[in-house]
């Protein structure tokens, strides 16, 4: 489903509080993630530095700890915060609207 | 002479991570990086796994590159070797005769591959040659010219260095045959479930294996060499690569008298038996607080990384103790593995499955406290690993009955013991 331009990426309750899912769409892949605060926050889903996806990896506060070589980025900025990775992620526009979660990714 | 100010020895891993975390943690003056490869700081991981099986022109993977060294004021001095430290002058003299002075000195000379030995060595060069190390990208580079479909394969050890070099033989069409001493593959480090795993894949790609097997002599000729074995038999190959492990290279320390202990032996702040010389990663001994101040040394690439920007701190004065919990992986075909902690100080050991991503076993050392975790699988299994991680950091008391069922978070243990 897509609503200009927003598309229809899951329930808000298919991601775990302080977890991460995975989420493809036509070729792309993207990752959303639910913060220990319920908030809810999309990025590209490949890390950076080599193509894994983050959805493997461990969510700890705002930040996404790649499951490869433990680079580290915060999910909500994009942020690269830590060795090996140098490049930032690319981060989506998300919204929750009665426990739908909608990423804007054009 | 001019004063160098932070010298650094060795520019792998844990040489380009102390450049950089010094300059990260303030220190504004002069800062040498001295390292014997022509390259620039590069990794290590690639050389056994991509270097080997992707096509085209292959290219180091850059740690950081010569312009960034030279944009945050590295100098850095490349192809050149360090011969000697004089303690009492604070120099390091190297090949050329060039001399650096140093304020604080941090050795990371790494490690050497171990070089094998055989029962009779009589002819000792012309066998020496045809055998195969991995540990550089030239080494890497040579390796891989070699790896043609159809030439037949030995590697002689089956740990991960060679393990992975055989998954990258079978990518390129060779025949592989993996040659172990002891009973089993990956005896150190991971307990037997896990190697057993491991060895069924490799058979199941259609590596052969010869365990308990002693080797007697390698015969060389120019285009084939014949190993024979004590029980015997003898086969012919095309190429042979010797991953035996790994010693720490500790010929600068020693020849200027410091302490060595299964490596250059260091405090918890990573500091030598010389209070201005440091020394990190793969070439040093250090004791480990969360397991009782034992002295281990670790051949890993987090571990390079993290002590090499701990050492950084240290020659900056920081009084701070390195901590941090062990950790290490390694690919092979599309399984992954990683180990986290020291498996070999736990008593007993404690599965847990995750369904399709793979086994994550938990290894324990006195019935409830967490000393290791190891699992296999894909690269799912990184997420309990990271927090079976923070289990040992937290050196809280653990359930097994908990840990082992899958419907039980990690992380909900974590919070009800911080
Ligand atoms: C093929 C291979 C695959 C690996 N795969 C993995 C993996 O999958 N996972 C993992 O966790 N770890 C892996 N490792 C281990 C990891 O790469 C090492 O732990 C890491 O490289 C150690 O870094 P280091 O800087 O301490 O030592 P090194 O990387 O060995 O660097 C030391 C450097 O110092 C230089 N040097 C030595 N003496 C002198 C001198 N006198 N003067 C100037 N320079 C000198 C050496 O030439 C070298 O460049 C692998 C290692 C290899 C070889
Ligand atoms: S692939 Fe993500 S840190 Fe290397």
């Amino acid at each position: 489903m897509t609503y200009e331009g927003w598309i229809a990426a899951c329930d808000a309750e298919d991601i775990d509080e302080e977890d991460v899912i995975r989420f493809d769409y036509e070729d792309r892949t993207f990752a959303i993630y639910r913060s220990d605060k319920s908030e809810y926050y999309a990025t590209d889903g490949y890390c950076t530095h080599e193509k894994f996806h983050l959805s493997d990896g461990l969510v700890m506060g705002k930040h996404i700890e790649c499951p490869k070589h433990n680079g580290r980025f915060d999910y909500t900025t994009g942020e690269a915060k830590r060795a090996p990775v140098c490049n930032a992620l690319q981060t989506y526009p998300v919204k929750n609207e009665a426990g739908q979660i909608w990423i804007k990714i054009s | 002479m001019k004063d160098n100010g932070m010298v650094i020895i060795g520019a792998g891993e844990t040489g380009a991570r102390a450049a950089a975390g010094l300059r990260e943690q303030g220190w504004t003056g002069a800062i040498t990086l001295i390292g014997e490869e022509s390259h620039a700081p590069y990794e290590r991981p690639p050389l056994s796994k991509q270097v080997l099986q992707e096509a085209g022109e292959p290219s180091p993977a850059y740690i950081v590159t010569a312009e960034k060294l030279k944009e945050q004021r590295i100098d850095f001095i490349h192809g050149s070797k360090a011969a000697s430290i004089d303690r009492n002058n604070h120099i390091v003299a190297i090949g050329d005769g060039r001399q650096f002075r140093y304020e604080r000195l941090l050795l990371a000379t790494g490690a050497r591959p171990r070089m094998l030995q055989l029962p009779d060595s009589g002819s000792g060069a012309s066998q020496a040659s045809n055998i195969r190390y991995l540990r550089s990208y030239a080494d890497a580079l040579a390796l891989r010219s070699r790896l043609q479909p159809g030439q037949r394969v030995a590697i002689i050890g089956g740990g991960f260095i060679g393990l992975e070099v055989a998954a990258s033989a079978r990518y390129q069409g060779c025949a592989v045959t993996v040659i172990e001493a002891g009973p089993r593959i990956l005896m150190r480090g991971v307990p037997e479930s896990i190697g057993r795993v491991v060895e069924a894949r490799h058979r199941g790609e259609g590596v052969s294996f010869k365990l308990n097997a002693g080797i007697q002599a390698i015969e060389s000729a120019e285009s084939e060499s014949i190993i024979t074995f004590t029980d015997g038999e003898a086969l012919a190959f095309d190429v042979i690569l010797a991953g035996i492990g790994a010693v720490p290279d500790t010929v600068l320390a020693s020849g200027c008298g410091l302490t060595i202990e299964n490596g250059i032996a260091v405090d918890e702040r990573l500091c030598t038996s010389d209070p201005d010389i440091f020394a990190a990663g793969d070439c040093c001994s250090f004791p480990h607080p969360l397991y009782g101040g034992m002295r281990i040394r670790l051949e890993a690439w987090r571990n390079a990384q993290e002590q090499g920007t701990h050492a950084a701190g240290s020659m900056l004065g920081s009084t701070e103790a390195y901590s941090a919990v062990p950790w290490f992986w390694s690919d092979q075909y599309d399984l992954t593995l990683q180990v986290t902690g020291l498996p070999h100080t736990a008593r007993t050991t404690v599965h847990r499955s995750l369904g399709a991503t793979g086994d994550l076993y938990f290894h324990l050392a006195d019935g409830y406290r967490l000393a290791a975790a190891s699992a296999i699988g894909r690269n799912g299994i990184a997420k309990d690993i990271r927090l079976a991680e923070m289990l040992i950091a937290s050196q809280a008391a653990l359930d097994p009955v908990q840990l082992a069922a899958p419907d039980i978070k990690l992380r909900s243990l974590l919070t009800i013991n911080a």
